[in-house]
């Protein structure tokens, strides 16, 4: 009966996970990368305004704006990754929950990211 | 998933309006929460009113004043009266302090107080702080040492010893723990500000020598990063310190290690 072990037991449980700090500093670190690579992707739809289908695919075409594109979709989603898990741990309290939800929060991710990549290529590549 | 309603038999109703004391002018009201285990019945806010020309300034003595002259079922924890036992810490006008340096007068209207938040209640204002406790013990808050013990005592430098200040003042009243978010959703894993405070009392403690050991016990999704920096642990705190930074210079030192 879990009721009968002590308060000690059940805050000690199965003991720290001994992680965390790496999706913690990569957080950071994505966070420092997005706010430069933002800034590059807002100048760029800025000055694509106005421009047609073939103005937006000339601009993909150039290799820096198709890496920084790329690197963007990447690291937002890792990004966003780390902090969907974030919001799991807070809020889905069952281990059932919590291990269904981190499963689907990877492979939406990887969903997004594949779909995005494949459009990027595809506009920067033609074809 | 995370609870944000009350369950039904938690529901707090309208309670008792005592009678106001006979020949008292300068009278203040106290709304009080009111839950017993033994009658099955949901809690209640009991009205108070209390003859302050009869009473000290603190919400401690009005709380005593009503226990004693009013209604001795009231029932709360208190010891010192003078902030450093932390027994009297509940939720006075909204947020958590100690009822003994807590100024009736600071407060507008009627004095409303209820138990720490989102705690077991064991009855009235006295929550269940088991878990709290065995959260304290887990990290060992004694000193670890591995080197042969001195002849006489472990030295510290002053420089070192200033590093102590602003965290050998925690009393332990949980004041921060309970006013926490992450706390109230994951308290059973989540060691909460006020241990985690605690627990870097110990790691920068200059004469300590399981600092990684330590470390490692707080590496931890739940044990340290449930803390989002949302600092009510910080401003509510009665003694005027700051684990917040306490838990960031942890998450530091995490950081320090391995980068």
């Amino acid at each position: 009966m879990r009721d009968m072990e002590t308060p000690l037991k059940k805050v000690r449980g199965l003991g720290a996970a001994r992680e965390g700090t790496g999706g913690f500093w990569r957080q950071r670190v994505s966070g420092l990368a997005l706010a430069v690579l933002t800034l590059f992707v807002v100048g760029w739809i800025w000055s694509l305004k106005g421009a047609g289908y073939a103005e937006v695919r000339a601009s993909l075409a150039h290799p820096l704006v198709a890496i920084a594109m790329a690197l963007f979709i990447v690291i937002s989603l890792d990004h966003m990754r780390l902090g969907m898990k974030e919001i799991i741990e807070d809020y889905a309290h069952s281990q059932g929950n919590r291990l269904g939800l981190s499963i689907l929060n990877t492979f939406f991710t990887v969903a997004v990211g594949g779909v995005c990549l494949f459009a990027l290529a595809k506009l920067a590549f033609g074809g | 998933m995370v609870e944000l309603a009350l369950p039904k038999n938690s529901q707090i109703r309208q309670g008792k309006t005592w009678p106001k004391p006979q020949g008292a002018t300068n009278l203040r009201e106290y709304k009080i929460y009111r839950w017993s285990p033994d009658d099955g019945e949901n809690p209640r806010i009991d009205t108070y009113f209390v003859d302050m020309d009869d009473c000290g300034p603190m919400v401690l003595d009005a709380l005593l004043w009503i226990k004693n002259k009013i209604d001795p079922t009231l029932t709360l924890r208190r010891s010192c009266r003078e902030g450093i036992c932390g027994s009297c810490a509940m939720n006075i006008d909204g947020s958590n302090t100690l009822a003994c340096t807590k100024g009736a007068d600071d407060i507008s209207g009627p004095v409303k107080i209820y138990p720490l938040p989102h705690m077991a209640v064991v009855k009235d204002l006295v929550p269940d702080l088991t878990n709290f406790y065995a959260q304290h013990a887990s990290i060992e808050p004694w000193l670890h040492t591995v080197s042969p013990e001195p002849a006489k005592e472990w030295l510290q430098s002053h420089e070192d010893r200033e590093k102590l200040d602003g965290l050998y003042e925690c009393i332990l009243c949980a004041c921060c723990s309970t006013a926490c978010p992450s706390y109230w959703w994951n308290g059973d894993k989540y060691l909460g500000p006020a241990v985690l405070l605690q627990a870097y009392r110990w790691l920068i403690d200059s004469r300590d020598e399981a600092t990684g050991e330590r470390l490692d016990n707080l590496e931890d999704p739940f044990r340290l990063y449930r803390c989002h920096t949302i600092m009510n642990c910080t401003q509510t705190c009665p003694k005027g310190l700051n684990p917040a930074k306490a838990i960031a210079e942890i998450k530091k030192m995490m950081v320090e290690r391995r980068v």
